[in-house]
């Protein structure tokens, strides 16, 4: 079995929700909480990911992340390396593709908590941020959760995005879902069946674990 | 300290125009049928809404001034505000929950053994009656030791003799504390009880013939009517 490429989604996985719950906690306050002109306008680019077919994310990712893209040639002349084809290639890949589905919950758990505490909060003398890290935060614990499960299974589950950006190099780019594909063109069944009922009870194990948040979450 | 306010703000159905002040070791009761702008005044002083015009000055210090442009943010007010419920975070035990914004931790043991919820320190706020959790909420507001302590009908939700008993507690540590109290009510008889001064506010304006009139006459139309249904009900009590 393929441990190397299962090693490789569950690394690329565990960056992604890590890194996505860090960046769209933020996202999610502000579109929970404020309002500022243009706002419907970044709420439907937020979400754009979730609506857009991964091929085209793909394709758009390797237009900005090649060595003449804006963000490839910043990227070479920092570094001298090439995002394409690489672990952070495919890692930012990864979150830009699961983005909504880390906003969408966390900004659900957000808008749930009254306002009237928050205006303690502030009467109590916490700032904005103290208010988001010791009231809002604390009371969004299972929609967090929600999201950071949903954002590793949607990780786990990606391959085109992953292909076009990374390609499928063993134990730097070429995951799971990757090395499925491969075997199968390859007439190998049996390597990719035994690839495939690893996922399995992950998914299954993961998503009953939503299941229990939602249900603490409406308690 | 007296707390001096002069606030006006236009709202959907009706403007707020009223001016007012309150000393130290003096609580003043706004009364007033429900709707008619005493919550919005509260969130005024507290900072938590800017009135369009108009001066909220605390002793020396200007919270808010229109002409100047001065608005204190709520944070810098340093002042206590218990609301009718949703002071407490549920995630915080009562103890926590107390010690919140506490500037002595050590106090909060206190005022937990004065308003008798010592035993229920470790209790989350669900877990305890509405009594229990507007005590808690007391004494989270005090802990802050405010400058000035904004009461929005505190007792409201919960039931007549609770209401009663926290009445009686309040009036006893209206005696302890040196800040102005600004107690907002709709009950007429927990006004008389409390009150050293009584502030009627009918559609956002002083209408100090309100109070008389609920009482004595038949209830009738418009905003008489819908003052006096509420404390005919609790003069029964």
């Amino acid at each position: 079995m393929d441990y190397l490429a299962l090693y490789v989604t569950l690394k690329l996985a565990l960056v992604t929700t890590a890194v996505l719950m860090v960046i769209a906690a933020p996202i999610a306050y502000l579109l929970a909480y404020t309002r500022f002109p243009g706002k419907s306008l970044l709420e439907a680019l937020v979400y754009l990911p979730m609506a857009l077919p991964p091929t085209v994310i793909g394709f758009y990712l390797i237009i900005v992340m090649s060595p003449k893209g804006f963000v490839g040639h910043a990227w070479e002349s920092l570094t001298g390396g090439s995002l394409l084809f690489t672990f952070l290639g495919i890692t930012i890949a990864s979150i830009i593709y699961s983005i909504p589905f880390a906003v969408s919950p966390m900004k659900a758990a957000f808008s749930k908590i009254d306002r009237r505490l928050l205006e303690n909060a502030y009467v109590l003398g916490l700032s904005k941020r103290a208010t988001f890290l010791r009231v809002i935060i604390p009371n969004s614990l299972s929609g967090i959760a929600a999201a950071a499960v949903l954002v590793f299974l949607h990780s786990i589950g990606a391959f085109g995005v992953l292909l076009m950006v990374g390609g499928s190099i063993p134990g730097e780019t070429k995951v799971a879902s990757i090395a499925i594909y491969e075997a199968v063109e390859t007439m190998n069944y049996q390597a990719a069946g035994m690839i495939a009922l690893s996922f399995i009870p992950i998914s299954y194990a993961f998503l009953l674990l939503i299941n229990k948040l939602n249900e603490d979450s409406r308690t | 300290m007296t707390i001096a306010a002069s606030l006006k703000k236009r709202l959907k159905y009706f403007d707020v125009d009223v001016s007012f002040s309150c000393a130290s070791k003096s609580m003043m009761v706004m009364i007033g049928p429900s709707g008619g702008g005493k919550t919005t005044i509260i969130r005024m002083l507290a900072g938590l809404e800017t009135p369009d015009e108009g001066q909220v000055i605390f002793g020396d210090d200007v919270w808010f001034d229109s002409d100047r442009r001065i608005n204190v943010t709520p944070q810098k007010r340093r002042l206590g505000y218990v609301f009718q419920d949703y002071n407490l975070f549920p995630h915080l035990n009562l103890l926590d929950n107390a010690a919140f914004a506490a500037t002595d931790k050590k106090e909060v043991d206190a005022l937990f053994d004065l308003f008798k919820i010592s035993h229920l320190r470790k209790r989350k706020p669900h877990m305890v009656s509405g009594g229990e959790r507007q005590r808690c909420a007391i004494c989270q507001a005090l802990a802050r030791h405010p400058r000035l302590l904004l009461l929005d009908e505190p007792f409201s939700a919960l039931d007549v003799i609770t209401r009663r008993g926290l009445r009686e507690e309040l009036k006893d540590l209206k005696g302890k504390l040196s800040c102005p109290i600004i107690y907002v009510t709709h009950d007429i008889n927990e006004a008389l009880f409390l009150a050293d001064e009584i502030l009627p506010v009918v559609e956002g304006k002083n209408d100090d013939g309100w109070m008389q009139r609920t009482i004595t006459r038949e209830p009738g139309t418009g905003t008489t009517a819908k003052g006096a249904r509420e404390p005919r009900l609790a003069l029964v009590y």
